[in-house]
């Protein structure tokens, strides 16, 4: 496991400069201290954040969006019909519930096809691990930068502590 | 007042604001009557104009940052009202064209007639908000939102159009729509007179 400083930390390091998102108790720490940095827009939705991660993006941010599983399921039509279609860059970084099955009933189903949902959406990711989330987030960086679109980054349980 | 009518008001009064439309007829209607650098067109994704909106004025508080709105797309994404009002973004102007229907798809009725929007802008936090039904009143206060200090929301209640507006769709694609805008945004520079700048060349 890494620590929440840890990780927000790589992520600053990164290059990426607007937070914006739906909380999950799996990145309780990073959203703790994202807040605490002030760098952290709290939205309603996961479309909406989607969204103002798109004005972001056009006013030369490079944004993150944090969210659950559950919420890249509320986003579908905006990243489809927004990131997708103008081709603007954000880093998801969607918490991964129901994953290997072993969750609250609400997120099993969900937890078995976020990888397909994803590839369908055409959305290059990669599951973090706590060995090599700073590759992880390189990569994010480097394919937001060169693809133009969204990319996005499943957090298992047990990573981030 | 017809939708045309109302943006052939607000449009002349437009000079380096960023505008982000809302999708369908209020998209096609202002890409018709003038096309600007400065103007985003969301042909998808309805409901996230002002979400996008709010992510451009956050991040630009130099710029004035306007959305042209519908009462469809409002309903459809109360939260971004609620966030506005939470983040206070001095510079935003929330303009919301409500025809009481969903004009693309053949004009059946929101419920924008049952619910008053301006209400829960005011609730939400927008510090000035006004309802308006006549092209005076909206020229008057369009003025004053443009150059003062928002979160401001301007309901502007209009007709229907009762027969389909024949209207070609945006001509440019949406990457290219995109692009521009960003390069308007980035390419702004402030007035000599405008303290962010004086304080720019100082350093």
């Amino acid at each position: 496991m890494i620590a929440g400083a840890e990780f927000c930390r790589l992520l600053v390091e990164s290059g990426f400069d607007f937070f914006t998102g739906v909380p999950c108790s799996l990145v309780k720490s990073v959203i703790a201290l994202l807040e605490e940095q002030g760098g952290y827009v709290p939205e309603t939705r996961e479309d909406a954040a989607v969204g103002l991660a798109a004005g972001a993006a056009m006013a030369g941010k490079r944004p993150v969006v944090i969210m659950q599983n559950s919420g890249l399921g509320v986003c579908l039509n905006a990243l489809a019909s927004l990131s997708l279609l103008y081709r603007l860059p954000c880093l998801l970084l969607i918490t991964w519930r129901g994953y290997q099955g072993k969750d609250a009933p609400e997120h099993l189903l969900m937890g078995e096809i976020s990888p397909a949902v994803l590839e369908t959406l055409r959305i290059p990711y990669q599951v973090l691990a706590a060995e090599t989330v700073a590759e992880s987030l390189r990569w994010a960086r480097d394919t937001v930068q060169q693809r133009s679109t969204p990319v996005a980054l499943l957090l298992p349980p047990g990573v981030i502590r | 007042m017809k939708l045309a009518d109302a943006l052939g008001v607000i449009v002349p009064l437009l000079h380096e604001e960023l505008v982000v439309h809302a999708n369908g007829f209020i998209s096609r209607e202002s890409f018709h009557l003038k096309d600007r650098p400065e103007n985003f067109y969301m042909i998808g994704s309805m409901g996230l104009a002002s979400s996008i909106a709010l992510g451009v004025a956050l991040n630009r508080p130099d710029r004035r940052v306007v959305v042209f709105d519908g009462d469809g797309n409002v309903l459809m994404n109360l939260g971004a009202l609620a966030l506005i009002g939470a983040m206070q973004p001095a510079n935003l102007v929330h303009i919301v064209f409500d025809n009481e229907v969903y004009g693309s798809t053949g004009n059946q009725r929101t419920i924008s007639a049952q619910v008053a929007l301006d209400a829960i802008a005011r609730a939400s936090g927008y510090v000035r908000v006004q309802r308006v039904d006549t092209p005076a009143a909206l020229r008057t206060v369009a003025q004053e939102f443009l150059v003062q200090r928002g979160p401001a929301f301007l309901l502007v209640k209009i007709e229907p159009d009762r027969e389909e507006r024949q209207i070609g769709r945006i001509t440019h694609d949406p990457p290219e729509i995109a692009a521009r805008f960003a390069a308007a945004i980035r390419g702004w520079r402030p007035a000599a007179s405008d303290p962010s700048d004086q304080e720019t060349r100082s350093r």
